[in-house]
């Protein structure tokens, strides 16, 4: 392990290890708090983290390679496996930057279905975030209420598209499927349904004692340090930064919707929280207004069976519920892309931790890495 | 300010161009470390959204490096391209934007391109002691290090 270590700049004591102050312990990669298979390696005076290096690629899959040997459509499942619990973000982001390189457009339709889908994706994990997140910091109750209020979303994504979790609920040039008879009514119920529920988990931690111990000035993170460090998302917002994509460079129909960017001012995992709770609303408020209108027409664009994107590059990205999520595809003119780069939000973000949790307490880092919203599915690709 | 960049290094910007809306640089290997630099402190692209590589083996210099910039104040983007064969190094970007850090270590893992001035350059996704770099063309797409899956998962075989 010495070459994972060394850059710790471990001091050789020649005490005996009681004499010695500083300790190397693993946390992980099977440990519940770290949201999937993250190994932290850190280095502790005591309590206090004096150092961290974190080991990823447990779940590595090579997708960027298996991208290589798809065709542009058969490469389409496979990026709902990267983040699992938001895989129709996912699915957005590739079928429109395959789109741009085409040179086509989803007709307004598929955008509007496109956009309620995502919002209730983007629902369901900042759901799986807080359940979770709660539950490492000790809260065990949110997790009940959060899961029961998924499965509602989950639901929905089953009648529309028959998967629960990894949905491949778009296609190149639009939707697959017509949305399915009471499509509109059970959104609508489900908004009805959800809306008091949010304000229940608030009435459970924003102003819980317990919570805010645990939350407020714990991994302080400023704006100038965020964009230094590429930290996009909920993360970025919470340290004042009012940046979405879908207002900075809006992609399928989010230029129609009204809505706000919520921002917090002290860059702590509080304001993390913060900020996701009212997300949460915002984008009930984007399907509320995009289910009322969805507009009639076609849901794919005309597009070939065989698809040849002419020769060049593109990068396009979305504002995924974890951050920028980019595609860079580099086409050869042939059927099959000639690389596929996957830009992470989880992968990059993940970089801040060791920024955010040097001085702070090992208690801190679980905090940490649980209002980092990294699913390791996505960072290890 | 593609024009203000051609005034200050004309010589060494092979190609200043848009694609689909997208601007992109492809510069000369030489300028690379003062290009990022002036991106980031004149043109204000303070945030390094990604860098990565593609590999044509055709080519005399095989590796396509490509920086990905935005800037915030601009809403802007832009990619910049250059050109290194397989012995040479790039010069590390993490001085400019420590969000290259890992970036920088995933290419150098999938592509084997060394990043000069790097504080830590290791591998990230795979593990230390794995032979070989995947994303590159000639590496199979089942092909794995039979000798560290053989030591390490003690089985024949991964596949």
């Amino acid at each position: 392990m010495t070459d994972r270590t060394s850059h710790l700049e471990l001091e050789q004591h020649e005490k005996t290890f009681l004499d010695s102050n500083e300790l190397i312990i693993n946390m992980g990669p099977q440990h519940p708090a770290t949201h999937g298979v993250l190994r932290v390696i850190l280095k502790l005076d005591g309590e206090k983290v004096l150092g961290t290096e974190c080991v990823i690629g447990y779940l590595h899959r090579g997708v960027e390679k298996i991208a290589e040997h798809r065709t542009y459509t058969m490469f389409n499942p496979y990026v709902d496996r990267m983040d699992y619990v938001a895989a129709v973000s996912n699915g957005l982001g590739y079928c429109e930057a395959v789109e741009k390189l085409l040179n086509v457009q989803a007709p307004p339709r598929a955008n509007y279905i496109r956009v309620i889908l995502t919002e209730l994706n983007r629902l369901a994990s900042h759901m799986l975030w807080l359940g979770t997140h709660a539950l490492d910091i000790g809260a065990i109750t949110p997790l009940f209420y959060t899961f029961r209020d998924r499965e509602e979303i989950l639901k929905i994504f089953e009648k529309y598209c028959g998967a629960r979790l990894t949905t491949h609920a778009f296609r190149i040039g639009g939707c697959s499927y017509e949305t399915y008879e009471g499509f509109e009514r059970e959104v609508k119920k489900f908004l009805d349904f959800v809306t008091p529920k949010i304000d229940q988990y608030e009435e459970l931690l924003t102003t819980n004692r317990i919570w805010l111990e645990r939350t407020k000035d714990v991994g302080k993170i400023s704006a100038k340090e965020c964009i230094a460090l590429g930290v996009t998302g909920p993360v970025l917002r919470a340290s004042g930064v009012k940046w979405d994509l879908r207002k900075a460079q809006p992609y399928a129909a989010y230029a129609d919707f009204d809505f706000e960017i919520p921002i917090g001012q002290n860059g702590d995992t509080y304001d993390r929280y913060i900020v996701r709770m009212q997300e949460m609303r915002q984008s009930l408020r984007i399907i509320d207004q995009a289910i009322g209108k969805i507009p009639d027409g076609p849901i794919m664009a005309k597009i070939a069976k065989v698809m040849k994107p002419p020769v060049g590059e593109i990068y396009h990205s979305i504002e995924a519920p974890k951050g920028e999520l980019g595609y860079f595809i580099v086409s050869d003119g042939s059927t099959q892309p000639y690389r596929v780069r996957v830009r992470p939000p989880s992968f990059v973000n993940l970089q801040a931790l060791d920024m955010m949790v040097r001085g702070a307490l090992v208690a801190d880092v679980i905090a940490v890495i649980g209002t980092l919203d990294i699913v390791l599915g996505e960072v290890d690709r | 300010m593609i024009s203000r960049l051609r005034a200050q290094h004309g010589s060494g910007l092979h190609e200043t161009n848009t694609y689909l809306g997208q601007k992109y640089i492809v510069a000369d290997s030489s300028l690379i470390p003062e290009l990022l630099q002036v991106l980031r402190d004149q043109e204000q692209f303070d945030y390094c959204v990604d860098i990565t590589a593609v590999h044509y083996p055709q080519r005399e210099k095989q590796f396509e490096v490509v920086w990905i910039l935005y800037s915030f104040q601009h809403n802007d983007r832009i990619r910049v391209k250059a050109s290194y064969a397989e012995v040479d190094s790039v010069p590390s970007a993490v001085s400019i934007w420590p969000a290259a850090n890992w970036l920088e270590r995933e290419v150098y893992d999938m592509f084997g391109i060394r990043f000069e001035g790097h504080p830590d350059l290791k591998r990230i996704l795979l593990p230390d002691g794995w032979k070989g770099h995947p994303l590159r063309k000639d590496y199979g797409i089942i092909q794995q290090d039979q000798e560290w899956v053989q030591i390490n998962l003690g089985i024949e075989s991964g596949q």
